[in-house]
């Protein structure tokens, strides 16, 4: 009985929250929503049932995970009593679209107690959470009157439409796209929080950001290799782990290089731990050895791709800025070996040399990269290093490959959306919003400003108008918070801010109208798969709206009508099908048995292909007539963009290693001498979910430590603990876990900043730790890369 | 009618992602505090630092447990009352008006599965979706796996087809109570009282 660990050893001893389900359901204050009266929740349903009370809709969970997977509503007088997920047959070749355990959480969302429920005025100072009941008509004229006062006293460049992720289709930032559009237009962004770094260079080194293979090509691969990637706990794609499950099943190794031993990574065969940052200096190691030993594919070198060696570089530039030049160390004479990378990356030397064999080796080989190595200092680099990783052993352009992958694949289903076109032409980088509201006026093209006329050095006005829809990222998904804070909260910077929530998030705290939205729940829309998957839902209405919440198109519909452009805004729709009918059209020519009725009825339609679809697959079989959209028509090993950018230190041509800002080779390592980085958690899409108490039971919020860290400071497995750099303070329990390598600490992304009378966070919000500073070519994000301090609290 | 329903759980396959312990809540209305199905995440290896860098043979596996509905179950033989009973098919239910909270159940269960609800003043536990199973329908934890690693049937069928595993750490020994389970394990897997293993997710279980 010694070995009764599971119940003696674990469970006891550990604090069970037992907040009463019955505090959530109250919400709802009606009868039909309280007491089972002993029955389990399937018994009522089956109950109910056999009298024929209850209904199941069809819709999709749709927040900004990767994943849309499909979900039944099971309703019983107007009250959700349930959630089940795809009934259809479940086959390889049409795998049920089964929800995570977010989808599955749902109910608890729609029906949690802290619902906003009445439109909002800011009272106090802005920030300060202080905030009245108004009714809609007060709310709608003050978002009016606010709008046309600022466009008059500025113009419409002084407005942004902020990065916003957490709904889409009729719902979400595409409403309020929709409306100042058509009053005038916004100062663009470009570059989303996710993918900045992809998005800027697979154009420049790919011609193209369709660069992925379907998944039902990928059991095909015999290795793959990924970098950083981590579908299993992001939700890369409802079913991606199913297909990676195949491709294993297949025959095929799976190796994770990630600092934390990712659930991913847990499931892979291999994982190899690696310094956060430093992923470049892996795959030129890797470079390194296959020159060495001749096992690059040089023949696909020399007819696809510029700038591998110094024989191919485009015209006019000189001998020694070829990739394998700076490999060779032609230049710094350094030659970029498995011992150098070694004591950079924390790789041994053996595993490089073993890892570029079978790389190079390994036909067909697929490499995976993930989004969260390119949120980081020099993003662009590691990019750049997995697709010329990719063309050095030919994987391009063929089943089993992959063009280094963080691109979406070219089977993409054409369907609408609300957008129209906006006036304005200028475009900052999303990331760097904050600084167009302090100093706007003097940013120009050297700040990642697009869209300047001829003449025009800057922007005309810093932002004085955020329409924040469905987002979170003002305060709690930006970087460095602190300041972030200090920014909003001057509101003669940004003088209006009207936020569209559901709850009164750390963001909403900083709006000076907060308007009541709908979940997807309480209205009608419709999502489609999002990176990877060939599927559109048709989300149904499930219930009414919950007490005085409008659905986001309603609430900017009604504000157009105040600024005298409701008929625009509604385009002569009357209901929400009229809009999605409308977006499906083109479906048909796609897939011929797609029917809108059924759509509708089932709640989706999955386009079934004959054979997947290769990314780049065209230009593999001839380079010549289909060419790249690249300067030189091939895969630009040596960007002439970057090239262009004449910055040979931080924008060098070539993927080159660059140690981070902040890390282990910075002079800050000595005052704060842990890396720490924010993963995508599984108990939430970023931030939302972050409030659903099942899930806060099933992943608690906690600091990720390896042993040898913890002991180094007089640390135990929950305790709490204090982390801290020079931007802020987090305090939270910690996991001493031996799933992540020393000198690193993992804080997952997305908590709901929650400071204490001291400014202290405790929610574990990481970005309270981040830092506003771009990445210098895309000028995307570098919120993976900071450095801290933990002592015990 | 079967005579001992049972579960599978292909743990080689299984990412640990909750979506059965969830699915089982939402179905159940359970509150927190109340898990009738726990996934557990299970460690092993070591950082040992060698020269510049640091190895490692660091392994994790994931193991989702419920109720196993025990062909001996102790709950039945310790239950005062009558309450815990085992129905034709093998489920082991929980008669509610005759159950008196006594906890008697959670104690003796090396599972820990029966759990006490401070709502009801009642014990509680996986019921095996008997509702759905006797509609011809999966239990709820089954239908939501989306790595299709679990599946239900008939214990000896299950047992045939997949083996005999029931007894990956960090369960007891299954000679205690003869659980209904059959496990395809994680190839890192640690049979029941092996060293040098540890529960990884102590307050998520």
């Amino acid at each position: 009985m010694e070995d009764k660990g599971f119940l003696s050893n674990a469970v006891k001893g550990v604090e069970l929250n037992r907040r009463s389900f019955l505090k959530w359901n109250a919400a709802l204050g009606g009868a039909a929503a309280l007491a089972t009266g002993g029955l389990t929740a399937s018994q009522m349903a089956l109950k109910a049932a056999a009298a024929g009370a209850e209904t199941v809709v069809p819709t999709s969970c749709a927040h900004n995970c990767g994943g849309r997977c499909r979900i039944l509503v099971h309703v019983q007088d107007g009250v959700i009593k349930r959630l089940t997920t795809d009934d259809r047959p479940d086959t390889l070749e049409d795998p049920q679209l089964r929800a995570c355990q977010r989808g599955r959480s749902y109910r608890q969302r729609v029906y949690h107690t802290d619902r906003l429920k009445y439109p909002l005025k800011r009272v106090g100072k802005r920030g300060d959470g202080q905030y009245e009941r108004i009714s809609w008509d007060e709310a709608i004229a003050t978002v009016a009157e606010a709008m046309q006062r600022i466009k008059d006293e500025y113009g419409p460049e002084a407005f942004i439409n902020h990065y916003a992720s957490g709904a889409d289709g009729m719902q979400g930032a595409g409403t309020s796209s929709r409306l100042l559009n058509l009053f005038g237009g916004a100062l663009n962004e470009y570059g989303s929080y996710s993918a900045a770094c992809w998005e800027y260079m697979l154009p420049r080194v790919l011609g193209t950001f369709t660069t992925a293979n379907s998944r039902d090509d990928w059991k095909n691969s015999k290795l793959i290799v990924m970098f950083g990637y981590n579908p299993m706990e992001m939700v890369g794609g409802t079913n991606t782990m199913y297909y990676l499950k195949q491709a294993k099943q297949a025959g095929a190794k799976v190796i994770v290089i990630d600092p934390r031993q990712s659930m991913t990574a847990v499931w892979a065969d291999e994982w190899i731990p690696i310094h956060p940052g430093t992923d470049v200096a892996l795959i030129a190691a890797l470079a390194y050895v296959m020159i060495s030993e001749g096992l690059h594919d040089q023949e696909f070198l020399d007819t696809y791709t510029s700038g591998f060696d110094d024989a191919h570089l485009p015209e006019g530039i000189p001998n020694g800025n070829s990739y394998k030049s700076y490999v060779m160390g032609d230049q710094d004479d350094q030659p970029k070996t498995p011992e150098w990378a070694e004591a950079i990356t924390g790789v041994s030397r053996e595993r490089i040399v073993r890892l570029a064999r079978e790389l190079a080796l390994t036909k067909p080989a697929a490499i995976y990269q993930g989004w969260g190595g390119q949120r980081r200092a020099y993003g662009e680099q590691f990019v750049h290093a997995g697709i010329t990783l990719a063309a050095m052993t030919g994987n391009i352009g063929i089943s089993g490959g992959s063009a280094g992958t963080g691109g979406m694949t070219s089977r993409y289903l054409p369907t609408g959306s609300l957008g129209v076109p906006n006036p304005i032409k200028l475009a900052i980088s999303t990331f760097t919003w904050t600084d167009a509201i302090v100093r706007g006026t003097e940013m120009g093209a050297a700040d990642g400003v697009e869209g300047l006329a001829d003449g025009q050095e800057t922007l005309p006005y810093n932002i004085k108008f955020i329409y924040n829809n469905a987002g979170n990222a003002l305060i709690n998904q930006h970087g460095d918070i602190n300041k972030t804070k200090e920014i909003l909260a001057d509101d003669s910077l940004v003088e209006f801010i009207v936020t569209h929530e559901q709850f009164m998030t750390p963001s909403a705290k900083f709006s000076d109208i907060i308007l009541p939205a709908t979940t997807w729940m309480e209205t009608e829309s419709m999502t489609t798969s999002w990176v990877m998957g060939d599927t559109v839902y048709y989300m149904n209405k499930v219930i009414e709206p919950l007490f005085e919440c409008k659905p986001d198109f309603e609430i900017c519909a009604l504000i157009a009508d105040q600024l005298g452009l409701g008929d625009q805004y509604r385009d002569g729709k009357e209901t929400h099908e009229d809009w999605i009918r409308e977006w499906t059209a083109g479906l048909k020519d796609v897939d011929p048995t797609f029917d809108f009725d059924t759509f509708k009825a089932n709640g989706v339609h999955v386009v079934l292909y004959d054979k997947p679809a290769i990314g780049l697959s065209e230009f593999r079989a001839d380079p010549e007539a289909n060419a790249l959209s690249t300067p030189s028509g091939k895969i630009e090993i040596f960007c002439q963009a970057k090239w262009a950018a004449d910055d040979p230190v931080e924008i060098p041509a070539v993927a080159s290693y660059i140690p981070e800002w902040e890390g282990p080779q910075s002079d800050l390592v000595a005052q704060y001498p842990l890396q720490i980085q924010g993963h995508h958690f599984h108990a939430r899409s970023h931030s939302t979910y972050d409030n659903i108490e099942w899930l806060r039971e099933s992943m608690p919020q906690r600091l990720f430590m390896n042993p040898v860290d913890a002991d180094a400071r007089g640390i135990e497995d929950g305790d709490k603990v204090r982390i801290f750099n020079d931007r802020g303070e987090v305090i939270i329990p910690v996991r001493v876990t031996k799933r992540i390598m020393p000198g690193v600490l993992d804080l997952p992304q997305g908590a709901w900043y929650d400071p204490d009378e001291n400014g202290i966070d405790r929610a574990g919000c990481i970005n309270v730790l981040t830092s506003h500073h771009p990445t210098p070519f895309a000028k995307g994000t570098s919120q993976h890369t900071n450095l801290v301090e933990v002592e015990k609290a | 009618m079967a005579k001992q329903l049972a579960f599978y759980y292909d743990q080689s396959v299984c990412t640990g992602c909750k979506a059965c312990q969830v699915a089982c809540k939402d179905d159940n209305d359970l509150s927190s505090g109340i898990i009738w199905r726990r996934v557990v995440e299970i460690n092993g290896g070591d950082w040992i630092k060698q020269g510049a860098t640091w190895g490692q043979n660091i392994f994790t596996y994931h193991l989702s447990l419920s109720c196993n509905h025990c062909e001996e179950g102790i709950c039945l033989e310790v239950c005062p009352t009558g309450a815990m009973h085992k129905r034709e098919d093998g489920v082991v239910l929980i008669d509610e008006d005759k159950c008196i909270g006594c906890r008697y159940c959670e104690w003796a269960c090396p599972y820990e599965a029966p759990q006490y609800n401070d709502d009801k003043g009642k014990m509680s536990k996986c019921d095996f979706c008997y509702n759905y199973i006797d509609e011809g329908l999966p239990p709820a934890c089954v239908a939501a796996c989306p790595m299709r690693a679990l599946d239900f049937g008939e214990l000896s069928e299950l047992q045939a087809k997949y083996g005999l595993v029931d007894n990956i750490y960090p369960m007891p020994d299954p000679s205690l109570t003869k659980p209904a389970i059959v496990i395809t394990p994680h190839a890192d897997a640690a049979l029941a009282g092996a060293e040098g293993v540890s529960i990884g997710n102590v307050e998520e279980i």
